[in-house]
């Protein structure tokens, strides 16, 4: 229990979260001049999906043309959703920013004579991202989760509240400016790194007035084996089969559409799937150790020769994390449409830079990166502008799962669980939708938060587990009613009973509400428009 | 998940407390941390990564018993096997950095997808499924 008074600081700039996008931007406000701190959940190194992953920066040199294609590329898969501007901003400022952590980051060569900056692995980048943070002067908090956002009078986010879980004592934060960068929501689906994404900023955002757009896009998911997610180099050239030894029909990645995922899904909702990698490259089967050790360490526990052996694969859920939906941005410094409040990451919409379509192995680090920058150089001057009002009195917005509309008691967290990932990262819910099983999906999430939100009340590490689960149901509404509204497939959002794009739905959709979801298009019908 | 901690191996200097992002481990009242939220654990090895003394064991299943026990982990060497694969034990001599092969990762990621292209496009080139 908490018994020690609680720990009350201020600073300019709060920035929630510990993985790339948080520490990119903790470092640009601190080079800014602000006074910084940064609350983690986790650890800063080791949390969110950057420290396990190895992510793939979007890189392309300023080279006569280049970038142009490489923009013209992306957006024609973007289906119309994306911004050529923000694409060009997030390729330039990756280019320029990532060499600055040359200091820190072990830095090799790309086998071609020069340095390999695009890609960096996990663990060592987070590191870096650490020492480069703290040598700018940021002050760090981990195992600081945030609980809830902090509001003046006048409607503006005043910091936030929290519990420190290893003192075992609540925190307030009050700042000038809070940058959201609590990454996306796997939705607990045992996605490498995603246990403690669990959509917390968008709760937080929706409970000050912010919106989210693109929800209806978290479509995506990771190849591994089937006792323990890894990141999925290695699967690329595989084939499959059952376990009578038949070979199954299943077309390649990278084939379009999601072919590949879902032939996959179908035939592991019929059984187990074997993965056989004997075809993989043969640099690969030399090689996985030096790149991607973590990859191999499942196998050799096992005793299993990964390029040998057959063994189950699963798909795990990335929910929001590879989806592209997030914290609607309004403005060019990643303001959010509260007052304040800025949005990084996996917690901001991918939407400007990767529409319908996952951003995952390149735009997505180059958006969390680049976002992370210019939140944190954005809310620098702005509470450099506004000051931090740090002794007038504030509201504490945190509602579901903090006070209950009703009697208090702690619900059984697990019992919604498996409700909100069907309706998610269910393989049928997800790559085969339409709306009768939207709506059933839709009833089943809104019992979940009713449950918590008129008698969820916890306290200490129960209050953050319980609002983690609210903040997983809170996102599983948020996705279901746009794959409600969003009448049409497009890219990621495929509706068995609208199968075709529609013209006049090429709009950005936003959702929000929480005890009232709703849903509108972000600018009226394109014909609208032209009438 | 988390299987063990070897308390002969371990000095007690709590990184493993701090480094694990999901809160598994208390620290322990004879130094040695205890395995407090075995629930929490996700399995991702970060605890091996940042245990200076490879005194802990991260078994690769996720869910359920492990296959391999911790006693006969250390037998096979695995314990703190990851941490020197990642180089983390170690300082790297110039002319070998720890990551020289990582720009590796996306050609043969791509390689890897263009041999299922072209796999799949051989295996049904002779049948008709239009
Ligand atoms: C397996 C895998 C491979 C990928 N590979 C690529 C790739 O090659 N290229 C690419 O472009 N993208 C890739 N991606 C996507 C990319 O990794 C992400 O877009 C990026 O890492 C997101 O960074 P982030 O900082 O927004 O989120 P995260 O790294 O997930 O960080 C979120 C942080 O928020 C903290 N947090 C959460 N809730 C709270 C709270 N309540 N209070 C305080 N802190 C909180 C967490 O502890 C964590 O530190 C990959 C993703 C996965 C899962
Ligand atoms: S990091 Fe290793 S040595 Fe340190 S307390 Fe944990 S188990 Fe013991
Ligand atoms: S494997 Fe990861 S989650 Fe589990 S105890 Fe180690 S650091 Fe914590």
């Amino acid at each position: 229990m908490s018994e020690a008074a609680p720990i009350t600081r201020s600073a300019d700039v709060l920035i929630i979260g510990g993985g790339m996008a948080a520490c990119w931007a903790a470092i640009m406000a601190a080079q800014a001049g602000a006074d910084v701190l940064l609350v983690d959940k986790g650890f800063v190194g080791t949390s969110g999906v950057t420290a396990t992953g190895g992510p793939n920066h979007w890189w392309v040199a300023p080279e006569p043309g280049r970038r142009e294609a490489a923009i013209e590329e992306r957006y024609a898969r973007s289906f119309g959703l994306a911004e050529r501007d923000w694409m060009a901003r997030i390729i330039d400022e990756t280019w320029r920013a990532l060499p600055q952590l040359a200091g820190y980051y072990p830095f090799a060569g790309d086998g071609k004579g020069g340095t390999f900056y695009s890609g960096v692995r996990g663990p060592e980048y987070m590191r870096a991202l650490r020492r480069f943070a703290q040598y700018a002067g940021v002050t760090i908090l981990d195992h600081h989760p945030a609980l809830e956002l902090l509001l003046h009078a006048d409607g503006s986010v005043a910091g936030a509240a929290g519990y420190a879980r290893l003192k075992q004592q609540a925190w307030t934060v009050r700042a000038g400016a809070v940058v959201i960068a609590t990454g996306g929501c796997a939705f607990r689906s045992g996605l490498i790194g995603s246990h403690g994404n669990s959509g917390d900023g968008l709760l937080m955002a929706a409970e000050v007035g912010a919106v989210l757009s693109g929800m209806e896009f978290s479509v995506s998911y990771s190849l591994s084996p089937a006792w323990n997610s890894t990141r999925t180099l290695p699967y690329f050239a595989a084939r499959f089969f059952d376990t009578e030894g038949r070979e199954l029909d299943v077309p390649p990645p990278m084939s379009g559409e999601a072919a590949h995922l879902r032939a996959l899904a179908r035939a592991l909702e019929a059984g187990p799937v074997l993965a056989d990698l004997s075809d993989a490259p043969d640099a690969l089967k030399q090689g996985l150790r030096r790149i991607q050790p973590a990859s191999l360490a499942p196998f050799e526990h096992k005793r299993i020769d990964l390029f040998r052996d057959r063994f189950p694969v699963r798909l795990f859920g990335e929910g929001t994390v590879r989806g592209t939906g997030g914290v609607q941005i309004v403005g060019d410094g990643c303001e959010t449409s509260v007052a304040n409040l800025y949005a990084a990451g996996d917690s901001a919409t991918r939407e400007l830079v990767a529409g319908a379509t996952s951003g995952g192995g390149a735009q997505n680090a180059a958006w969390a990166l680049t976002s992370g920058r210019i939140a944190g150089a954005a809310a620098a001057a702005h509470a450099r502008r506004t000051g931090r009002r740090g002794d007038t009195p504030v509201l504490a917005a945190g509602t579901v799962g903090l006070r209950p509309a009703s009697t208090a008691r702690l619900p059984d967290v697990r019992e919604g669980l498996p409700i909100i990932q069907a309706a998610t990262i269910g393989y049928d819910a997800a790559l085969w939708r339409s709306a009768g099983k939207l709506e059933r999906h839709r009833d089943a999430v809104e019992a979940v938060w009713r449950t918590i939100a008129d008698h969820g009340r916890a306290e200490g590490l129960a209050a953050v587990a319980l609002r983690e689960h609210a903040a997983m149901a809170a996102c599983a509404g948020w996705i279901v009613a746009a794959a409600l509204a969003r009448d049409e497939s497009r890219g990621m959002h495929m509706r068995i009973d609208r199968p075709g794009t529609d013209p006049a739905q090429q709009s950005r959709l936003l959702v929000a509400g929480l005890d009232h979801v709703w849903t509108r298009p972000e600018r009226p019908a394109a014909q609208e428009i032209a009438a | 998940m988390i299987a063990q901690i070897f308390e002969e191996r371990c000095t007690g200097c709590q990184a493993c407390v701090v480094a694990c992002p999901t809160h598994v481990f208390d620290a322990g009242t004879d130094g040695v941390p205890l395995i407090a939220r075995l629930d929490q654990c996700q399995t991702c090895f970060m605890c091996e990564l940042y245990c200076p003394a490879d005194a802990l064991y991260v078994a690769p299943e996720q869910e359920g018993a492990p296959s391999l026990s911790a006693v006969e982990a250390l037998a096979m060497g695995q314990v703190g096997r990851l941490r020197h694969d990642y180089g983390w034990d170690r300082d790297a001599p110039p002319e070998a950095p720890h990551l020289q092969d990582f720009w590796q990762l996306g050609p043969l990621l791509r390689e890897g997808a263009e041999i299922a292209a072209r796999r799949y496009a051989a295996r049904w080139a002779d049948t008709d499924i239009a």
